[in-house]
């Protein structure tokens, strides 16, 4: 694994029962790069995401990662907070919020693995925890700020609309300072206004040194904003290279359109 | 050997009462995933009601099967109404609340239940009319007795019997149907308060054929007698894997014998440790129960 | 003037039962209450449903041995007149409710931001409350106290399995053992080895901790129910443990003669004692709340929080699942050793029969009835369901009848609770807000 590499994936299968979701798939995601993850409605891409956070175990393959300054790691087997801890935060198709809590701690939650304060802690309400409660209240309200909820800090989770409950899952994830941020469908209910939003966000969250993979049907979206696409369909990965190459592949355009377009 | 078959049919007996009440609470578990609390009161209520009923008509001088049929067919309607009427006021104005609060509902309930009964009626034991005759041809067994022949035999048949109604009737469908999704089921035109009701009234029907075998076969009953039959139960249907019909028989099963054997050769005074102990095992290899479907959460 | 719902589609009766056709039922509860010729009928029908439900058991008394009925018909009519007005009531109530015209919430939301607008109230209210629980001994009698630390202790129960089943998520079924384990330590260590008061105090609130790590590693990978149920049997088998083994245990008969806690040698009267031990339990959920308030609004609360939110979630965040489950169930337990050692040096005799499933139940009815999560709610909780059946006793046989219709009603007509939880608002400086917005 080369330095310019932060995720290198090798082989990767999954069985659910006898239904193959991901066969051999070989995948990377360079320092700094954004590459989006697409295909057809049961493709296997979620299952991909699940594989990497460890939420399912792949039957076969490899996935390695190199957080910067740091050796090569192997994460198969470890457990789905370890991987975070390493420095993968993801987002959920289905927004999976914390809704009781605010908006405000739901971004502080994903800050628990960069905090230490225990019980005792909590408890005594010691100086040092104090502070640091109050630096990860701070650093989630920057957090905040950066997708734009910062003054929305005090409502509900499950009161957001909906586009702005996907760009708090954002938020969250961001808090848990990933060198590797999975998007799952961004942009997907969105209007093209919301949309366009999130086109920015995205690469401004690449800016600041945070690689990319994600998952997305908008395909305007997928488009101008990705370095590299790979494309999966029944679980093979069929395509991949840059935005212009991928689209002139004509498996692709039949994996999308069907069979009888081909002609 | 012969004290083995003693404990296998005497395990056997009890592991059939348990299933019959544990096929109450793993179908309102499979609907509406509560558990139903005073799914026990129900037994006893049953039990309770089949004693009057006996005792008021062998005053009129019936005897033998008519009047273990009838007492039983009061029981039986007695005990569905209850279970009817208990869903009705308890839990379904509960049907959007949180997970929690039917479950304290149903605490409530028990404890109201148990106390009615023991207002009404005594908080004595009462002895209880042996309503199953001995049968003649099974003088000379030792090993299985006559009411544990019938109990074991009434219990293999409501069952039976439950299994053809899930099975083939149209209601029956509508159950499997709102327990697989509600919402779905709801929006397809199942009539889902309909099917709700019915649950209960099967379950506590099943429960109040519980009471009355096992009644007469103890020979007594007080108000209490639900508690610790519902919680056995309910031990039973999730060792089996709740929500499953041949999962909470096998439970009840597998609890009657591990109660009966440790009991025959080890010691009766932790029948109920031995009981309890196989369930915590059992979840901890098993989570999901013997025969229950472990369900992933898709992500 | 409450809004119309005259222009709402009707939408299909089938859907009644999911909240999708909200609107739609409301309309025809509005519709239906004036007809209260119907009303009538209906009542008139459940009363005879009633009466036909509970006529065995109410109207035939038999006794087997002696063979004889005794029939009771006058009963019936009361039956029947009681479901009748009870019906009207309830069906009115639940129009209220389902109308949106309860007065409950709006009060609970008055009275928070009537303390939330000047902190001087909050603290004017914590002195009349604290110079009140001060006074009390003073101005009830021993009998009144008595039962106080009773309500008290249960407040302290509550709370800790607040942190469990409020906070974190965890059905505990079995919370009793942790309480038996604690009642046992100090019984045992003042039996055996004459250990005082205070030196059993922690000591039983760790060993029912380390008991609440020993149960929970293996079972915390259960979902729902599921631990709810193998937490019962948890409860049951160390209830039976204790009964059946006598060597250890003193089985059913307990133990008797333990000290209460030491009185500085000043050789307190009964009453004196009481008094004594009452400050203790104030100390106590004193403290309990504070703690218990610290830790909901720290990381280790979110990550409880979160964890009962969405457990898939909650561990995408970085959170491990199981020690922050561990540390719920084991800071719960703390809680209930510390009741037990309580209840011990209150009653000064302990047996199993103290330590039955009911009482896990009645702690959680505490946690729910008062609302999840809730401290101020888990009070109250405590404060209904334990002086209550105390007060009832004018009732007397009929007091279990009225708490489990209580447990009912309350749940049918505040299923959230009575306090429902609020969370911590953090302040930040206004022109921060402002100033980064996109």
């Amino acid at each position: 694994m080369d330095g310019d590499q932060v995720l290198q994936v090798r082989g990767l299968t999954m069985d659910f029962g006898g239904l193959r979701a991901l066969a051999e798939v070989d995948l990377d995601v360079g320092r700094n790069e954004i590459v989006a993850l697409i295909g057809p409605n049961g493709a296997g891409k979620t299952t991909f995401f699940n594989c990497i956070t460890s939420v399912h175990d792949p039957d076969r393959g490899d996935m390695i990662i190199q957080p910067p300054g740091k050796a090569p790691q192997r994460i198969n087997g470890l457990k789905p907070n370890a991987v975070t801890e390493l420095g993968i935060a993801r987002t959920f198709q289905n927004i999976r919020l914390f809704k009781d809590m605010t908006v405000l701690e739901n971004v502080m939650v994903g800050r628990h693995c960069r905090t230490r304060a225990g019980i005792a802690g909590a408890i005594f309400s010691t100086k040092q925890a104090r502070a640091e409660e109050r630096a990860c209240m701070d650093f989630a309200f920057s957090m905040l700020a950066k997708v734009g909820l910062g003054n929305r800090a005090d409502e509900k989770a499950s009161e957001l609309p909906y586009g702005a409950q996907r760009r708090l899952e954002i938020a969250r994830a961001l808090a848990t300072e990933p060198f590797l941020l999975l998007l799952d469908e961004p942009a997907a209910g969105m209007n093209p206004s919301e949309t366009d939003e999130m086109d920015r966000l995205v690469s401004r969250i690449r800016e600041e040194g945070v690689s990319i993979l994600l998952i997305e049907h908008d395909m305007k979206l997928v488009m101008s904003i990705s370095d590299r696409i790979y494309v999966l369909d029944y679980g093979n990965l069929i395509a991949s290279g840059t935005p212009q190459e991928v689209a002139g592949n004509s498996r692709v355009i039949k994996a999308y359109l069907g069979e009888s377009f081909d002609a | 050997m012969e004290y083995f078959l003693e404990l296998f049919f005497g395990g056997l007996t009890r592991g059939s009462i348990y299933a019959l009440l544990a096929l109450g609470y793993t179908m309102v578990y499979g609907i509406i995933q509560l558990i139903n609390f005073a799914h026990g009161e129900i037994y006893m209520i049953g039990a309770f009601t089949a004693l009057i009923a006996a005792s008021a008509l062998s005053m009129l001088g019936l005897d033998g099967w008519s009047l273990l049929a009838i007492a039983g067919l009061a029981a039986v309607i007695y005990s569905a109404a209850y279970g009817f009427t208990l869903e009705k006021i308890a839990y379904k104005p509960l049907r959007k609340a949180p997970r929690l609060s039917p479950l304290i509902s149903a605490i409530g309930m028990s404890i109201f239940l148990q106390n009615y009964v023991l207002l009404a009626q005594t908080s004595d034991f009462l002895s209880f009319p042996a309503l199953i005759d001995e049968f003649p041809f099974m003088e000379d067994v030792t090993i299985i007795r006559s009411s544990e022949l019938v109990i074991i035999s009434v219990t293999a048949l409501s069952t039976a019997l439950l299994t053809i109604f899930i099975k083939f009737t149209g209601i029956g469908k509508a159950m499997r149907a709102v327990a697989q999704d509600r919402i779905m089921a709801m929006l397809l035109g199942v009539k889902v308060d309909r099917v709700i009701s019915v649950t209960f009234i099967i379950g506590s029907a099943l429960a109040a054929v519980g009471g009355v075998l096992i009644s007469s076969h103890v020979g007594q009953i007080n108000f209490y007698i639900g508690f610790i039959a519902g919680i056995k139960a309910f031990t039973a249907a999730v060792l089996g894997g709740i929500g499953s019909l041949p999962g909470a028989v096998l439970g009840g099963l597998v609890l009657g014998w591990t109660e009966s054997f440790a009991t025959g050769y080890v010691s009766s005074d932790y029948e109920d440790v031995f009981a309890f102990g196989l369930l915590v095992f059992i979840l901890i290899c098993k989570p999901s129960g013997i025969l229950g479907r472990s369900s992933a959460e898709k992500v | 003037m409450p809004i119309k719902h005259e222009n709402a589609p009707s939408i299909g009766k089938t859907a009644s039962c999911d909240g999708y056709s909200l609107p739609a039922s409301r309309r025809n509860l509005r519709d239906r209450l004036p007809k209260t010729g119907f009303n009538t009928l209906k009542s008139l029908g459940i009363a005879l449903w009633f009466m036909f439900l509970t006529f065995p058991i109410m109207v035939i008394k038999v006794s087997p041995l002696e063979k004889t009925i005794e029939w009771r018909w006058s009963r019936l009519v009361y039956v029947g007149a009681g479901a009748f007005s009870l019906s009207m009531l309830w069906r009115f109530l639940i129009y209220r409710m389902e109308a949106g015209t309860s007065f409950k919430k709006p009060l609970q939301e008055r009275l928070s931001l009537f303390f939330q607008r000047k902190k001087s109230r909050k603290a004017t209210a914590l002195a009349a409350a604290f110079i009140f629980a001060a006074l009390f001994p003073f101005i009830f009698s021993t009998y009144q106290t008595s039962i106080m630390i009773s309500a008290l202790m249960y407040v302290m129960l509550g709370l800790g399995l607040n942190i469990v089943v409020g906070l974190a998520g965890l059905l505990d079924l079995g919370y009793v053992a942790f309480y038996a384990a604690g009642a046992y330590c100090y019984a045992l260590l003042n039996h055996h080895f004459g250990v005082g008061f205070w030196t059993a105090l922690p000591l039983a609130g760790a060993i029912a901790a380390v008991m609440g790590i020993f149960l929970g590693f293996p079972v915390l990978r259960l979902r729902g129910d599921y631990l709810a149920i193998v937490t019962l049997g948890f409860g049951e088998i160390i209830r039976l443990v204790l009964e059946n083994w006598n060597e250890f245990s003193f089985g059913p008969s307990g133990i008797a003669g333990i000290d209460r806690p030491w009185d500085f040698g000043l050789g307190f009267t009964l009453r004196g004692h009481t008094i004594y031990l009452f400050y203790i339990v104030c100390l106590l959920v004193l403290l309990t709340m504070v703690v218990v308030s610290r830790l909901r609004n720290s990381r280790i609360g979110r990550a409880w929080i979160a964890l009962r939110e969405d457990e898939i979630a909650c561990e995408a965040m970085g959170i491990d699942k199981t020690r922050t489950k561990l540390t719920a169930f084991a800071l719960g337990a703390t809680w209930a050793g510390f009741g037990g050692c309580l209840l011990a040096a209150k009653t000064t005799f302990i047996n199993p029969a103290s330590f039955t499933f009911m009482e896990s139940a009645i702690i959680l009815s505490i946690v729910v009835l008062g609302g999840m999560g809730s401290i101020s709610g888990v009070i109250l909780g405590a404060f209904i369901l334990i002086l209550m059946p105390e007060y009832l006793r004018a009732f007397s046989e009929y007091r279990m009848l009225a708490f489990g219709a209580a447990m009912v009603i309350i749940m049918v007509f505040r299923p959230q609770g009575l306090i429902s939880a609020t969370r911590k608002r953090y302040e930040f400086p206004e022109e921060k807000r402002e100033g980064e917005k996109p």
